[in-house]
């Protein structure tokens, strides 16, 4: 491992690290705008120079590797005085519109500008213009005239999904970044262009205009679009309401985690918070009696629910739980399921369409915490609870978060299922054709709307954390299962998740030894397997 | 001066490019006495005969042969530079079109040093006759036995892009991507065609080496400086009587070139200034061209030899309008990839095209010369330095003639 000194720190690195990369590992920021530590290296942006003792004159970081004994200088002046040349080369044809510009504040041209440029500006001749909003695909848009040719969505296109869409056009200052002749930038990754543009080049069209990103705030989280359990933030925008007719959640946005999603997640999740704001959200408990639904309130439903599983028999009781359920709630479920000794319990149910996977993050199981469910032990056959409630054995079901009539199970067998029941109970943040059938409906939290773990399809626990408060009268599952919990006789239940949690990792041996503090931002393993 | 001509011997003869007239002055007898020899022998013979690369930047060829790692098991390639791209440059089309043979017999003994078994041949897309009379000359050699026989070469014709000169824009081209110089390290020596090592040398100094071969280092190095051996092709453009190719030891000077080669200068009959290496080259006033021609002569002098395109000018051309046709043409040819050369040489070409049109500020000039000097040695390749030297050189050199464009 070499050895090497930056601004007279002392480092060491594995072999074959760049400098940029030592730089950050001691604190010092090399600025750059090609190199992306997931791509190859492209050294057209000639930011990132920086002084190595005994070489004539500066060398681009990203570039070189670390040697040992290698003595490097980020800040000396001539390093400074080319930095701010080469800011100054990339502004000369800029359109400088930051003012309508979504990437402003967030834009790494401001950011080094104010940091490395603060030069006068001296051209004054007609700029190069190039074609503007310019629509590359389903969710990404290019003002060509913002771009610095850094090359990254290029080179994104070509490595990692390997779709090659775009390439860079004509030469000298008329390079333009464009589609292939008959291309389209659909990808199932194609945003990903978004995040790693560092400038305002290539923008979000369901993010374009909604809100400048100053107003928004930032929570780490994780998606729930399938069982990869990609690490996000949820940007949400709670200060400018007015700014996006009342959506709350602003965009997703990939978080680094090196052995989950690297630097990026799929369109489909990165789109799939629709439901979170959308009209098919419960707001408030209520109950159905015949045709007529009426809100009720919290502790009528509960009270009802309780009735109802304490009144009959346990073989009389089903209980669909869902693989998008948190580890916390599927615990919750586990403690009512235990109190009432209730078997018939199922959770994977099939989808009408079997879903797509690929080599690089997407999972075909959509759900996010089907390993949790299993190292649970709720992941009995679904299909046997169904078929119980079909026979009339099942005189209540409950349905966590499954739109059963939508599955991939004959809608008619679903449905004399569920004409079969005497009480079917649903319980999940939206609306759906099951939750219609329902006479009692427990509204839950959306996801950005509590804190929680999901179990990913490697058995890695993962934490996401509360960006906003839960619509309407929801509650965490977690939450409306203590009080049924409560309802039923027992003494308490947990008040916060990270106490369900802990309930959870002391009866459960695969989770043994974990707690939200030790999972932190990055994850755990839980023990999945003979160890 | 001129002394005997090596490469252009045969040039008169109207049958030079064949290979009967190839054999009958002695052709592939290099290539006979190279197959008895030791790869490393004919590297050091190379070596000692102070072949400086012709194509530009003048490398120690049989140096550069020896970059190849030693212990290397796949393939390795040599890859002949015909894209000849320099403004003012003329030569290599002529030793394509008169003798192809001699190409190719250096072809031969080059893989033989450097243990390639493919040869690729990169000819500029403009220069059809060219490539018909060298491909003609590929197949001569295959129906003789010369190729085919443990080394082929292939035959590639480029698109029309000056950067594809550049030796890692020529490999990207020829790997069929588009034409943009690779960053550095890896060098083509490491890794260059298809990933593998890969010596790219100019049409003109393959076709030294049969000659180095046949007579000796020693003999080559003698007809040069202490640091350059042999002769080069000088192809002369400009206000001279006799424009065209000439063949001449590198010591000449470039005085001597002008005056007796090419007739002396024309126009008005006073030399103004004289481009002695390609339009990258930095200018030369009419006072500074008491120089040799030699790599080192003329990097001492300020400039460099680059490619031997001497371009002459007399008192009647104008130093701005002649600024400009070479600021448009970097604009014109910058790959794009680097910010510095891709923006600066845009915004150069258009603060010189203002001066010329009469619409000049008086900031202008410094703002040009800061500008390139900013930008000079940041970039990928060496085209942006190549562009600083003509924008530094006519500015600061013919300077009064642009502030007289100012003042108007
Ligand atoms: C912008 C640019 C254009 C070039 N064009 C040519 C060319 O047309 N022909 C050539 O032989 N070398 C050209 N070169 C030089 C090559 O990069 C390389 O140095 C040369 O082919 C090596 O061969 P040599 O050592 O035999 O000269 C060019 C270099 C630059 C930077
Ligand atoms: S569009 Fe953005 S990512 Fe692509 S080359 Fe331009 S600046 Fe770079
Ligand atoms: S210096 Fe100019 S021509 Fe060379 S790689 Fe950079 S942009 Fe391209």
């Amino acid at each position: 491992m070499p050895r090497l000194t930056i601004n007279g720190k002392e480092v060491e690195v594995p072999a074959g690290t760049n400098l940029i990369e030592a730089a950050r590992r001691v604190g010092v920021e090399v600025p750059h705008y090609c190199y992306h530590p997931g791509l190859s290296i492209a050294g057209q942006c000639r930011l990132c120079m920086v002084d190595i003792e005994k070489t004539p004159r500066p060398t681009i970081a990203c570039n070189t590797q670390a040697v040992d004994g290698m003595v490097v200088w980020t800040e000396t002046d001539r390093v400074k005085e080319t930095r701010r040349s080469v800011m100054e080369f990339h502004l000369i044809n800029h359109p400088l519109d930051c003012p309508v510009c979504d990437q402003a504040g967030e834009c790494w041209l401001q950011i080094y500008y104010m940091k490395h440029g603060l030069y006068d500006p001296r051209m004054t001749d007609e700029k190069v213009h190039k074609p503007k909003a310019v629509p590359l695909g389903p969710h990404v848009i290019l003002d060509a005239e913002r771009c610095i040719l850094c090359s990254r969505c290029v080179r994104f296109c070509d490595e990692i999904t390997k779709t090659g869409e775009l390439g860079i056009f004509h030469r000298g200052d008329h390079s333009e970044i464009g589609l292939f002749p008959g291309r389209e930038l659909a990808n199932p990754y194609s945003a990903n262009v978004v995040d790693i543009c560092p400038v305002g080049a290539l923008t979000d069209r369901d993010f374009r205009f909604q809100v400048r990103v100053w107003y928004l705030d930032a929570t780490k989280s994780i998606c729930p679009g399938c069982a990869r359990g990609c690490n996000i933030e949820v940007h949400t925008n709670r200060r400018r309401p007015h700014h996006a007719e009342g959506r709350r959640v602003a965009r997703l946005k990939p978080r680094y985690n090196a052995d989950v999603n690297r630097w990026w997640i799929c369109d489909a999740g990165r789109y799939g918070y629709g439901a979170v704001d959308d009209k098919t959200r419960l707001r408030a408990p209520s109950r159905r009696e015949g045709e007529a639904v009426a809100d009720a309130t919290w502790e009528e439903a509960i009270a009802a629910v309780a009735g109802t599983l304490g009144r009959l028999r346990p073989d009389e009781l089903g209980v669909i739980a869902s693989p998008r359920m948190a580890n916390e709630d599927l615990f919750a479920l586990r403690r009512v399921l235990e109190r009432r000794g209730i078997r018939r319990v199922g959770c994977r149910v099939p989808p009408r369409e079997p879903g797509d996977e690929d080599d690089i993050l997407i999972r075909a199981d959509k759900n996010p915490n089907a390993r949790g469910a299993a190292l649970l032990g709720l992941d009995g056959d679904a299909a046997a609870v169904l078929a119980a409630a079909r026979a009339r054995q099942v005189k209540c079901l409950w349905v966590f978060d499954h739109d059963l009539l939508a599955s991939g199970w004959p809608e008619a067998s679903v449905e004399q299922a569920l004409r079969a029941v005497e009480t079917l109970i649903f319980t999940g943040p939206n609306a759906n054709a099951t939750s219609e059938r329902a006479h009692w409906v427990l509204p839950s939290a959306a996801w950005v709307e509590r804190e929680g773990t999901y179990t990913n399809f490697e058995g890695r626990v993962q934490r996401f954390r509360q960006a906003l408060e839960p619509l309407g009268q929801a509650l965490p599952a977690w939450d409306l299962l203590g009080r049924v919990l409560v309802a039923l006789g027992a003494p308490a239940a947990p008040p916060r998740a990270e106490r369900w949690f802990g309930e959870l990792a002391a009866a459960v041996p695969a989770f043994a030894g974990l707690s939200y503090r030790s999972i932190g931002d990055a994850g755990q393993a839980a023990a999945t397997g003979p160890a | 001066m001129t002394g005997e001509r090596i490469l252009m011997r045969n040039f008169d003869r109207p049958d030079s490019h064949t290979l009967a007239a190839y054999r009958a002055t002695g052709g592939y007898a290099a290539w006979a006495k190279a197959q008895g020899m030791e790869p490393a022998a004919i590297t050091e013979e190379v070596k000692a005969s102070n072949l400086r690369g012709l194509g530009g930047a003048g490398f120690p060829t049989g140096t550069k042969w020896s970059f190849i790692p030693k212990g290397h098991t796949g393939p390795v390639y040599l890859v002949i530079n015909a894209d000849e791209g320099e403004p003012g440059t003329f030569k290599d089309r002529y030793l394509l079109e008169r003798d192809p043979h001699a190409l190719l017999e250096g072809m031969l003994i080059a893989a033989r040093a450097i243990r390639a078994a493919t040869g690729f041949v990169y000819i500029r897309g403009e220069y059809v006759e060219p490539w018909r009379r060298f491909d003609a000359a590929v197949r001569e050699a295959y129906d003789a036995g010369y190729l085919g026989k443990g080394f082929d070469v292939v035959v590639h014709r480029g698109a029309g892009a000056y950067i594809c000169g550049e030796e890692t824009g020529l490999i990207s081209s020829l790997e069929g991507k588009k034409g943009w110089p690779k960053v550095k390290p890896p060098f083509p020596a490491i890794k260059g065609a298809f990933g593998m090592p890969t010596i790219v040398n100019n049409v003109e100094t393959i076709s030294h080496v049969p000659h180095i071969i046949d007579r000796g280092g020693a003999w080559f190095a003698a007809l040069g400086t202490r640091t350059q051996g042999g002769t080069r092709m000088f192809s002369v453009s400009g206000r001279v009587a006799r424009p065209g190719v000439y063949e001449a030891s590198v010591a000449i000077t470039l005085r001597q070139l002008i005056d007796d080669l090419a007739g002396g200068v024309t126009g008005n009959g006073r030399l103004k200034g004289v481009v002695p290496g390609g339009s990258s080259a930095p200018i030369l006033r009419a006072d500074e061209i008491d120089v040799t021609m030699d790599v080192d002569g003329l990097r001492n002098a300020g400039t460099m030899a680059g490619s031997a395109g001497v371009v002459v000018m007399d008192e009647t051309v104008s130093i701005p309008e002649a600024l400009l046709v070479v600021a448009r043409f970097y604009a014109h040819e910058s790959c794009g990839q680097c910010t510095p050369c891709r923006e600066s040489t845009g915004w150069i070409y258009k603060m010189v095209r203002r001066i010329v049109e009469g619409r000049g500020r008086k900031e202008d000039l410094d703002t040009i010369l800061d500008v390139a000097r900013r930008g000079a040695g940041t970039t990928i390749c060496a085209f942006y330095d190549g562009a600083v030297g003509p924008y530094l050189s006519y500015i600061e050199k013919f300077r009064d003639e642009f502030e007289a464009l100012i003042a108007k």
